[in-house]
């Protein structure tokens, strides 16, 4: 063993960064004692504990080091320059974020929405915090009680504020897209609704006709239930009602209980405004008894209210000639061996209007995990039945993967599988764009397009439609000519869709 | 208000769960901050059951927390003068030691907190030597008591005896006062649990020379406001716990002039500036009383859920409630993550000990390591983690300083009033600087470094508060 001290004469460094260097240059391999400190009384005395003979000098730095060699001791005292040196040209660290609502408030200087996907059990607390705090609320967590789901609506009710959710998808506010919206134009048209992707096709058909919106107000699956009563759905109506650039309003739900369904539409009685109502699947006489335009599918609803907003007359659209005649090309070159269609969708709503216009214009059981009547439902979903439509997106199929608006790995499989089956003369399938949806899904499901046309010798026709905007991150056309590339008839709405394949369909047993 | 007054204006959003809503956010222009959010009480269930059941009684502990913190920031902690622990302290008799943190016998005190005590018998002439010493801390023939419960605090062993002159510190708006010890310096201290001989014949320098000789001063001078100090020194680069260079400098500032007109011979006052400039943290012995006396206004508070003491005494970690200030609610003392002298390591160390947490239970010490660049080692080496420390704190705690300011945070008050529901909600604890003593009696300090409050104080605390104020109300 050998010793060294070195004395810089006049050099000050804070006893600290003295003490983390002299614990370093300890670890150095090699070293078995080592002191780096300022030559102070104190620190002299510890010196001379460790075995270091120094004179005291306080303003001096004293490097003390006691190692195996000399090459021991260079490498040492050459580590001290660095060390001392550091610090200089460090990468910066990324600033603490705030770890509360109540932080990150104060960091914003005063936030106006908080938007909440936890874990559904911890979701609600948070929520009645935001809404404490005087915040809009945006609650894409399931798995809410719904006890917390009307306590924090009217909570937000009471306070002029919004609850959107829980379970709710999409929103779109002051042209923001919020969770999985798409980017949509500044229009006259506002929107209230309880499904997410019905709200997304409107808007984006809304869109394509090349009219806006005001603003689309979700409200979470569960809102015109009877236990819920349609709490925000009738706030989100009555601020619509107020807001003077809104000149007509859409609702949009499942079929709503009736006395909840009355509930509502009696607030649309007393407004000047033409309001268009979707229950999709629902009665529509109930809506024209109290003053509200009916729309059965969701692309009648937009073109209903593009209309109204025109003060144009509705014209019903059907297929366009073109389409009708491919629709019937396209069933004339498919064996009659093949009788089947399987749908595979990640919209839920998308998925049900295609199943309503199906059953309707083919009159025949339309099977799946998400029937219109019960004694359609599947018995097993991960195997499809005659015709088969398949809400990809119901948690039956999102246990431990993620969406399939988010994850294509289920489709790809599934798409491939349905392929292989001989008696399947058409696949179906949306493609939603927008914010929160997967950056390229249109490419993702290509491929095996391709692979599943080879499989069944090109004997099925795909069928798809896309759910966005030309605006929104993924753009429109691109993802219509990556599904046209690969072999994709792509219609301009999932309810063209529904009836191009109807079309098709025609004919076979 | 109304729905549609939020149509029109620009959102600003904050987003919990899932990162990739606010980057379409942000993507989209949008003004968005994501929290770095944690489950509720670290998802404890049957503590967010007992935060649940508060719920209905928000209104009335946000009151009593107003009231509470209101006497903590309003309070004016100033130098009254020196006295003689005998004399001046409440409850304080020939047979009564001090020491710091929660209630602990002989049997189960650490290695330093007995050196102390030893160096407390010779020093009062109770004992000659350590084996005798012993034998009568053993006997039960000393009553051993927190400094809490009288009043007091005291770094380290804390240890306060009969004859031991003090500093009286009062919070001149509410009238509350706080005692301690003044500071011996470093290296072998009795704080530490050292006793040797010049140990013993400094704390007896100190008894004859130094405190009649700063008592007179302060006479001449008149009483010194430790609030505009602390807040000067924080300006100057200290936290006022770990780091005292600036407030040190500054009391010297302030008391020099009065010890020359003192007249004092000149090697008394020699010898007395020589000390107190030689002793970095001379100005801890100071910080801590008047932290003591201003969270002393706030305690005793119905509903408050406000920390008002954090002690350790080298065994057991206590804390106390501003609505129970009679109960402690301990657990272990922990081990302290640190940085250590030469020739020491974490074999070597105590388990945390002193009342100096009391400044950052006052919202100075750890909490204001922003403040204090110079010794951000401590804290992970960058003036970026000294910040983050600090910005962490603001989470449980009830408000921002309004005198004590951050100049690198753009003059933001520290961080004040620790919040009992705040650090469970959060499962954040109170971070605390300070330094490490060896755990044998006689070696002093070893290193410094950081600790964090245990979690289990604060949940136990939670239990009791909610079964006293709602048992209380529910019948």
């Amino acid at each position: 063993m050998i010793s060294k001290v070195w004395i810089e004469k006049n050099s000050y460094y804070d006893s600290v960064t003295l003490m983390q260097v002299s614990s370093k240059i300890k670890s150095l391999d090699g070293v078995e004692e080592a002191m780096v400190a300022m030559g102070t009384r104190a620190n002299i005395e510890q010196l001379h504990r460790i075995g270091f003979e120094v004179e005291e000098a306080p303003n001096d730095l004293i490097i003390a080091v006691r190692a195996r060699d000399e090459e021991a001791l260079n490498t040492a005292r050459k580590t001290v320059n660095e060390l001392l040196l550091e610090g200089e040209g460090k990468e910066k660290k990324e600033t603490i974020r705030p770890a509360s609502i109540e932080a990150a408030d104060k960091a914003l200087g005063g936030a106006n929405l908080v938007l909440i996907s936890l874990p559904g059990r911890y979701a609600h607390r948070e929520a009645h915090k935001a809404l404490d705090m005087g915040k809009h609320v945006f609650l894409f967590s399931d798995n809410v009680p719904v006890k917390q789901e009307i306590s924090l609506k009217k909570k937000a009710i009471e306070k002029g504020l919004l609850t959107m959710g829980p379970d709710c998808g999409t929103a779109i506010i002051n042209g923001v897209a919020l969770a999985f919206a798409n980017k949509v134009p500044q229009g006259g048209i506002g929107l209230v609704a309880a499904s997410g992707t019905g709200l997304q096709e409107v808007t984006t058909i809304i869109a394509k006709l090349g009219e806006g919106i005001t603003q689309a107000i979700g409200t979470g699956g569960r809102d015109l239930s009877s236990k819920v009563g349609g709490l925000m759905m009738i706030a989100g109506l009555k601020a619509l009602q107020r807001d003077e650039n809104t000149k007509v309003i859409v609702l949009i739900s499942k079929p709503p209980a009736k006395e909840v369904a009355e509930k509502v539409l009696s607030e649309v009685k007393n407004s000047s405004k033409p309001t268009v109502v979707c229950f999709l699947g629902g009665d529509p006489e109930i809506a024209e008894k109290y003053g509200a335009v009916p729309a059965i599918t969701l692309e009648e609803t937009a073109l209903k209210a593009v209309a109204l907003l025109r003060g144009e007359d509705y014209v019903e659209q059907g297929l366009s000639k073109e389409e009708e005649e491919k629709a019937i090309e396209l069933g004339k070159k498919i064996p009659l061996s093949r009788k089947y269609v399987r749908g595979l969708y990640s919209g839920g709503t998308l998925c049900d209007e295609t199943m309503l216009i199906l059953s309707d214009k083919m009159g025949k059981p339309i099977y799946s995990n998400t029937p219109l009547k019960e004694e359609w439902l599947l018995k097993d979903p991960w195997k499809s039945f005659e015709n088969t439509i398949l809400d990809l997106g119901d948690d039956i199929f999102t246990q431990g993967r993620p969406h399939p608006m988010i994850d294509p790995r289920l489709r790809q499989e599934r798409i491939l599988e349905e392929a292989s089956d001989p008696e399947v003369a058409v696949i179906c399938f949306d493609v939603v764009l927008g914010y929160g949806a997967h950056p390229d899904m249109a490419g993702e499901l290509a491929p095996y397009v391709r692979k599943a046309r080879e499989i069944s010798k090109d004997e099925i026709a795909f069928v798809a439609s896309v759910c966005g905007t030309e605006d929104d991150p993924q753009v429109l056309s691109v993802q219509v000519k990556k599904l046209e590339d690969a072999g994709v008839i792509v219609l301009p709405s999932n309810a063209r869709s529904a009836r191009f394949i109807a079309k098709l369909m025609e004919g076979r047993c | 208000m109304a729905i549609e007054d939020i149509f029109g204006k620009e959102l600003k959003v904050i987003n919990l769960g899932l990162e990739g809503f606010a980057k379409d956010l942000e993507k989209q222009g949008v003004n968005v901050i994501h929290v770095d959010w944690k489950p509720p009480a670290l998802g404890k269930e049957d503590l967010i059951k007992l935060l649940d059941r508060l719920e209905p009684y928000k209104d009335r502990i946000n009151e009593a927390n107003n009231k509470a913190i209101r006497a903590l920031l309003d309070a004016q902690p100033t130098i009254v003068g020196l006295g003689k622990a005998i004399e001046v302290i409440p409850g304080m008799d020939e047979r009564t030691f001090l020491h710091a943190g929660p209630p602990v016998e002989w049997d189960r005190m650490c290695g330093p907190m007995k050196g102390a005590i030893i160096g407390g018998l010779i020093y009062e002439g109770l004992a000659r030597d350590k084996d005798e010493a012993e034998k009568i801390a053993s006997s039960g023939k000393i009553k051993f008591s927190p400094c809490h419960h009288h009043d007091a605090v005291g770094p380290m062993a804390g240890l306060v005896t009969p004859s031991m002159p003090v500093w009286i510190i009062e919070d001149e708006n509410s009238g509350k006062r706080a005692y301690c010890t003044l500071n011996e310096g470093l290296g072998k201290v009795l704080r530490y649990g050292a006793f040797s001989a010049e140990v013993i014949e400094r704390l007896r320098w100190m008894e004859r020379t130094l405190a009649p000789a700063l008592s007179e001063a302060i006479k001449i001078k008149g009483r010194i406001n430790l609030k505009t100090l602390i807040a000067q020194a924080l300006q100057m680069g200290d936290e006022c716990h770990n780091r005292n260079k600036a407030g040190t400098s500054l009391f010297i500032r302030e008391i020099a002039p009065a010890l020359v007109k003192a007249g004092l011979a000149s090697e008394v006052l020699s010898s007395v500036l020589e000390f107190i400039n030689s002793n970095d943290h001379f100005f801890l012995n100071l910080s801590m009383p008047a932290c003591k006396c201003s969270l002393e206004a706030a305690s005793g508070i119905k509903w408050s859920t406000l920390v008002i003491t954090m002690a350790r005494n080298g065994t057991d970690f206590g804390i106390r409630l501003s609505s129970m200030p009679d109960r402690w609610f301990t657990a272990p003392a922990p081990k302290v993550k640190g940085l250590y002298f030469p020739g020491y390591t974490d074999e070597d160390a105590n388990p945390d000990i002193g009342d100096s947490a009391i400044t950052e239970t006052a919202g100075i010490g750890g909490f204001a390591m922003a403040a204090a660049p110079a010794i951000v080692k401590f804290v992970g080496g960058t003036v970026e983690d000294a910040f983050n420390f600090t910005l962490r704190m603001y989470e449980i705690t009830l408000a921002e300083n309004n005198s004590y300011l951050i100049p690198n945070l753009d003059f933001r008050g520290t961080p004040t009033g620790i919040d009992l529901l705040k650090v469970i909600e959060k499962g954040i604890t109170p971070n605390i600087n300070t330094g490490i003593a060896h755990k044998d009696p006689g070696v002093g300090q070893v290193g410094a470094g950081l600790v964090e409050a245990p979690m289990k104080c604060f949940e136990d605390a939670l239990k009791a508060f909610v079964e006293k104020h709602i048992s209380e109300e529910e019948g």
